[in-house]
Parts: structure tokens; C-alpha cells; sequence
């Protein structure tokens, strides 16, 4: 019985758990609800959760961990050569399973018989090319030992889904059971179907939790083994980011300080653009714009927002580059001859900018207006015009949460990729000029990990250390930021 | 022995001259007829109360005084009201000056978060009324002074105004108001957010203020009227129903709405 049908299953007897426990509270009370402890609806929620919860919790506990454990005992039947290696091992078990899928799927195919299927051979039938028919492709040709794993494997299999079935659709029942028991117009079902409502709400926000904690983790034993191959020395204090990619011989240079300086002069550039700009539009948004105004203006530039980030780099790529290259470059308006190139720092930094705009205007727009209106009528009511308001009460009443707003704005102009791959070219370089092209951490990930590595030499694994270092940086301003708005927080509360 | 000194001063506040004078005074929020026809004068050096139960428009005609209500969007104020024989909607006038004329005070202390010198100073230094530091110094000083808060004040001057207590952050507002020079002071029920002691603190020297300045004050406490004012106008949805000397107001009400509202049966 698959998974789906089990889950069916459990939903009948939820629906059916509902409507009996329902009843029978009812019946309990003589029909009056108001002799209940809670409304009927309490009762029969509580019998339905009884009955699909933990069911459906050790259902997918079970189909996560079936595999794993048929796996497991299965490897010892591998060659002891095989055994030793882990590498060779799961290559091995990989065949296994997915001979032992591809049988499965041609009994569900009608391609054999639950029969032959059973009693394959690899001296009288061909399997390979048996597979190949239901759209299954095998690697090599089969061998006995590989069947023989290949139909303990399935065995197994359909043994352990029985008793899935057999346990999770009691478990269910048993479930069901329970609460039906418990059931009379006494019992405070509304209490129970509470705390189901707060280990729900419990479970999403560990999802959240867990994550974070699973990225560090992966991110942790990736940077540590790539420490172990390269020396951090070298990471943290070159100044030459020259990867040799085929990992035979050539020593590479993974110096980091090329690639923090392109991000930061690319934050930097970004943040002149979108600070002021994000700031101004806030202001006269809270400040000076008619309701009217303000209900359209707002939406409308938070639609840029919504832009995604590849079509500021088409937009980089195709608009900005060529347009600063016409005005900077060698043969431009200015004949200044700075920009070689379409790409370059400031390309992706002014694009950045654009970005950010939204982000800043709009933090900068909630913490501008939760200064308390007293503020401002205590200033006009001095005479203060309205620009000396904003100016010399409002703006420093909200400084600090615009900082953690500029401060938040900055971790995503450190964290953007897309807008740097595409506009600012992929030299890792140290100039000075805002016109060279120049490279960023992410951007430098990117292209460490896209292609055919293995993520086993120093040039693939310097992807982590590179994501790590930024983490740490982006949490630090995070963290920073976060701190600030909360001291802010705390002035007028 | 209190009492004669109050009928003393009052029976001195009516001679005064009239300072504000507003004929016909109508004001709309919106679709709402807030204010219907208010016709009153209020003379200079004296303290004048408004009351009547809440949303009866009071605050909305003291916030008409210095123009307040043209931050509001919806609000639209028709009549006349001179302010020594100015009529200060007249286009040539402009709100920032005049609201530096008419000084106001708020229901809530509302401090700005800067330190006790800046926020006294703010006024005189949009407005440039010092020239030297020193003249700010002691612009600072004597509005401190005339707020009764130079004594806790002196020194914590450069501490921030939101750290003192209600009461001494309410006399701040007082002391920030008096230091751009103005001639009139409008108070929107400054006492509301205060403790008894703080109360009587303001009271006190919202009676001293006198001296200086016109005083409008709304209020809706019947006694702090009684004890403040020598002149009180009784509001009642949207009309000024009353307006007379405080204690004619409090012991021989001409209009029985008054009488209904300061005896307890309406409010």
C-alpha cells in the first residue's frame, strides 16, 4: 500500500473520529450544548487530531527511515573490497536500488509479472535492456551478486511497507480510539485542541530554527576541511585570487582580500546611490505627501522591490554598462578614458542602488512615522517650518532606526549576486578606480561551483569558506542593526 | 482668604485689554460641523479657561488660535480671528510666525529627545532670536526661570528632557514655549497627564504666567478652572453656550446647560 493511500486512509478515519466523538459528546449532554464542558466542534477536532497527529508523524518517520535502514543491513552482503570504501560503497547500494526500483516499476508497468520479476536471472533474461523498455537506465550490465542485493532489497521493502501500513493505520485507529473513549460532555477537549494549536505553531517556528542551524553546520565542516587543504593564512591575507581549476599540479592563489575589497567598494557605491535617495523618498512620503498620494506613491515604489534581481543585472548588463561606458570610457562624451569596459564596479554598484531604493525608503518610512505625532506638533507648534522639523527633530528621534534600516540595507548589497555576476565583471582586482571590473565574494562562489567539481580540492571548497566569511560579516551587521532598532525601539514605549 | 485673592485678580483681568477676538467662527472636519459660530474675546494678561464634556470642540477652536489645525488635511476653519485687530488667516500671514506669537503647550509632556538646554533653545534658534551663545544661555536661563524648573534643571542641563519626571517634563514644554517670546500661550488640557503634585506645580505657575502672557487653557477638570482662570467659556457640541467671569460661571450660570454640566447631570 503506497504512502498516499495510507495518508487516505488516515483522513477517513480523522473525518470518521470527528463525527462519532461529536456525536457522542452531543449524546452525552442530551443534545445541549450548553450542559459541555466545550462546543461539539472541540470534541470532534480533538478525535480527529488523536487519530491523523501522531500517525501521520511516525508515517513519515518511517518512510525517512526505512531506506536508510534497509541500506544499512544490506551493505554487508557488498564485497569486502567494496565494504572498505565508503565512496565505492554507496556507488554500490546506488545500483542496488535503483535495479530494485526499476523491477518495481515494471510489475506496476505490466512489463512482467509479479512472478518473473521474482524470479529473474541474469543468465536468461537481459535486464539491462528489460529496464531500459519501462525507462529505467542501468549503467553496466547486471551481475548475479548485484540482483541478489537488488531482491533481498525489494524483500525487504515490501515487507517494511506492510508493516508500515499495518502500524500507522492501527496507530490511527488506536488514536481514534482513544479519544472516542474519553469522550463525554466532561471532558475539556478545548483545552487539548489548544495546546495541538500551540505545538503546530511550536513545530513552524523550529522549521525556521533548524534551518539556520542546519546551513551553519554545512557550512561549518565544509570551511574546515577546506582549512585543512589550504592554509587560512593564505585565504584571509592573500591578495591574488588566481584559482587554477583543474586541480592537478598548478598551486592556486585563493586570496580573499581581492574579493571582499570588490564587495565592499560595490556596497559602498550602492549605498551612496540608495541611502540619500531611499531616505528622501521616505521623508516625503511620511512628511509632505497628501494620503492620496502616499497610498499610490508607496505601492508603486515597492513594485521595484519586486523586480528580480537577474533583471537588474539584464538591466546593468544592457542599459547602465553601455550608458557609463558612452560617457566614461576612452571614446566617451568626456573623453576621460576610465572605463574600458561595460562592466565594471560602478555598473553593478549604481544598479545595486536602484535596488536597495525600496528597502531603504520603506524601512525608513515605518520608523519616520512611529516618531509620535507629538513630536511634530510640539515643533510647529514653536513655529518650525516643516522641513526644520523633519530636519532637527524628526530625523534625529529616527536616526537610529535608520541606521539599522542603512545597516540592514547593506547586508543585502554584500549578500546580492545576480547584479554583480552579470554588471561588474569577474576580475578579482584591488583598484581604486570605481570604473575597473571588479569581483565579489558571491559572484566568486558562484563560479567556484557551477561546472564539474568535485567538491574534494581546495578550489571547490574555498566556495564554503567564501559563504562562510560572509555569513559571519552579514550576521554581524545584521546583529548590529537589529540591536540599534531595538534600543530605538525602546525610547517612546 | 485664597479666594479673595483670586476675586482681587479677576476683578484686575477684566479691565484688561481684548487680545484675541474671533467672530463667527465655524470649522469642519471634513463633513463634521466641529465649531458653530463661536463668537468670543479674550483679553490679554489673563488666564481663560475652556471647558465642557469631551468632543465638544474645545481643543479644536484653541487649535484654531495659532493655526494648528492646517496640518490637519480635512479641517477647514471659516470666520474671523484677529489677534490684536490681525486677522490671522489672512493669506499674507504665515502660520510658522504666527505659532511663534502664540506659544502652545500639549495634553501629553512631549519633549523632544534632545538634552534640557536644546530643548528650550529650539525655538529661539529657528526663530534667531539670539545672536551670541551667551544670549541663548540666558534665553534658556530666564525661560527656566519663568517655568519654575531652573532650580532642578541647572544641573542637568545637557541631560535629555525625556529622563525628568511628567510634571517637570510638562514645565519643559512650558519653559520651550515661553523662550521663542510669545504673547499668547494656548494649553491643551497640560495637566491631564499629571499627578496631583505636578498638577499644583503647573497650576501655580500657570497663574504666574499671568503676568506675562494671555493664557487660554482647556481643561477637563471644572476645579482647575475654577482655581486657575478669571474668565471660563463653557463649550457644548460645537457652540460656546457660555462665556463670563469664572466665578459668575461657577456660582450663577445663566444658561442651564452650564449649570446642568458644572452641577454633574450632563458631560
Amino acid at each position: 500500500m503506497s504512502a498516499i493511500w495510507i495518508i487516505a486512509v488516515i483522513f477517513v478515519i480523522a473525518i470518521a473520529g470527528y463525527f462519532l466523538a461529536r456525536g457522542r459528546a452531543l449524546a452525552s449532554a442530551g443534545s445541549d450544548p450548553r450542559k459541555m464542558h466545550s462546543l461539539p466542534v472541540y470534541y470532534g477536532t480533538n478525535a480527529a487530531m488523536a487519530a491523523a497527529g501522531p500517525a501521520l508523524l511516525i508515517l513519515l518517520a518511517w518512510l525517512i527511515a526505512q531506506p536508510l535502514l534497509i541500506n544499512n543491513s544490506l551493505t554487508q552482503y557488498l564485497p569486502t573490497e567494496i565494504r572498505g570504501d565508503a565512496g565505492e560503497t554507496s556507488l554500490a547500494m546506488a545500483d542496488v536500488n535503483r535495479i530494485a526500483d526499476g523491477l518495481d516499476l515494471a510489475v506496476a508497468q505490466g512489463a512482467m509479472t509479479v512472478e518473473e520479476a521474482r524470479n529473474l536471472s541474469v543468465e536468461t533474461t537481459d535486464i539491462r535492456a528489460e529496464l531500459a523498455a519501462v525507462g529505467v537506465a542501468l549503467g553496466s550490465d547486471v551481475d548475479a551478486a548485484t540482483l541478489a542485493l537488488a531482491q533481498r532489497y525489494r524483500g525487504a521493502t515490501a515487507l517494511g511497507d506492510i508493516l508500515k501500513a499495518v502500524v500507522v493505520i492501527g496507530l490511527s485507529l488506536v488514536g481514534a480510539g482513544i479519544a472516542y473513549a474519553m469522550t463525554n460532555k466532561d471532558f475539556r477537549a478545548r483545552r487539548y485542541v489548544e495546546s495541538a494549536v500551540k505545538l503546530i505553531l511550536i513545530a513552524a517556528a523550529s522549521v525556521a530554527i533548524l534551518t539556520t542551524v542546519g546551513i551553519v553546520l554545512s557550512l561549518v565542516f565544509n570551511t574546515i576541511e577546506f582549512f585543512r587543504a589550504f592554509p587560512a593564512a593564505d585565504f584571509f591575507f592573500g591578495t591574488r585570487w588566481e584559482p587554477s581549476f583543474s586541480g592537478r599540479g598548478g598551486n592556486s592563489d585563493l586570496g580573499f582580500l581581492p574579493l571582499i575589497w570588490g564587495t565592499l567598494f560595490i556596497s559602498l557605491i550602492a549605498l551612496i546611490v540608495a541611502v540619500p535617495i531611499g531616505l528622501f523618498a521616505a521623508i516625503y512620503l511620511s512628511e509632505y505627501a497628501s494620503p492620496r498620494v502616499r497610498s499610490i506613491a508607496k505601492p508603486m515604489i515597492e513594485v521595484l522591490a519586486g523586480v528580480p534581481t537577474i533583471v537588474y543585472g539584464l538591466f546593468a548588463l544592457l542599459t547602465v554598462g553601455p550608458l557609463l561606458l558612452s560617457a566614461f570610457g576612452a571614446n566617451g562624451s568626456f573623453h576621460l578614458g576610465w572605463m574600458s569596459g561595460g562592466t565594471a564596479a560602478m555598473t553593478a554598484g549604481l544598479v545595486m542602488g536602484f535596488m536597495l531604493i525600496p528597502f531603504v525608503s520603506s524601512l525608513s518610512d515605518d520608523i519616520i512615522n512611529s516618531v509620535p505625532q507629538a513630536m511634530r506638533d510640539g515643533s510647529l507648534g514653536l513655529g518650525a517650518t516643516q522641513s526644520e522639523t523633519v530636519r532637527q527633530v524628526i530625523l534625529p528621534a529616527a536616526l537610529p532606526g535608520i541606521v539599522g534600516a542603512v545597516l540592514l540595507a547593506a547586508s543585502r548589497a554584500i549578500g546580492e549576486t545576480m547584479i554583480v555576476v552579470m554588471g561588474a565583471g569577474a576580475a578579482a582586482s584591488l583598484s581604486m578606480n570605481p570604473f575597473d571590473a571588479m569581483t565579489t565574494v558571491t559572484a566568486k562562489i558562484v563560479s567556484q561551483l557551477t561546472g564539474d567539481g568535485e567538491f574534494n580540492s581546495p578550489e571547490t571548497l574555498v566556495a564554503f569558506a567564501l559563504g562562510m566569511t560572509l555569513f559571519v560579516i552579514t550576521l554581524a551587521l545584521n546583529i548590529l542593526a537589529l540591536y540599534i532598532v531595538r534600543k530605538y525601539r525602546e525610547q517612546y514605549e | 482668604m485664597l479666594d479673595d485673592k483670586y476675586h482681587a485678580d479677576r476683578a484686575v483681568g477684566t479691565m484688561q485689554d481684548k487680545k484675541i477676538t474671533a467672530k463667527n467662527v465655524q470649522v469642519f472636519y471634513g463633513d463634521t460641523h466641529a465649531i458653530k459660530d463661536v463668537n468670543v474675546d479674550i483679553a490679554d494678561k489673563t488666564v481663560t479657561a475652556f471647558i465642557g464634556p469631551s468632543g465638544c470642540g474645545k481643543s479644536t477652536f484653541l487649535r484654531c488660535l495659532n493655526r494648528m489645525n492646517d496640518t490637519i488635511d480635512i479641517c477647514r476653519v471659516e470666520g474671523d480671528i484677529l489677534i490684536d485687530d490681525e486677522d490671522i488667516y489672512d493669506p499674507r500671514v504665515d502660520p510658522v510666525q504666527l505659532r511663534a506669537k502664540v506659544g502652545m503647550v500639549f495634553q501629553k509632556p512631549n519633549p523632544f529627545p534632545k538634552s534640557i538646554y536644546d530643548n528650550v533653545a529650539y525655538g529661539p534658534k529657528i526663530h534667531g532670536l539670539a545672536k551670541t551663545k551667551a544670549d541663548l544661555d540666558e534665553i534658556v536661563e530666564s525661560s527656566l526661570r519663568k517655568a519654575a524648573l531652573w532650580n532642578e534643571a541647572k544641573d542637568r542641563l545637557h541631560q535629555p528632557g525625556t529622563g525628568m519626571s511628567g510634571g517637570q517634563q510638562q514645565r519643559l514644554c512650558i519653559a520651550r514655549a515661553i523662550a521663542t517670546a510669545p504673547e499668547i500661550l494656548l494649553m491643551d488640557e497640560p495637566c491631564s497627564a499629571l499627578d496631583p503634585i505636578a498638577t499644583a506645580q503647573v497650576e501655580e505657575l500657570i497663574d504666574e504666567l499671568r503676568q506675562s502672557f494671555s493664557v487660554v487653557i482647556v481643561t477637563h477638570s471644572m476645579q482647575q478652572a475654577a482655581r486657575v482662570s478669571q474668565k471660563t467659556a463653557f463649550f457644548h457640541l460645537g457652540n460656546l453656550v457660555e462665556f463670563d467671569d469664572t466665578d459668575k460661571i461657577f456660582t450663577n450660570p445663566q444658561d442651564p446647560r452650564t449649570e446642568s454640566y458644572i452641577s454633574g447631570r450632563i458631560g
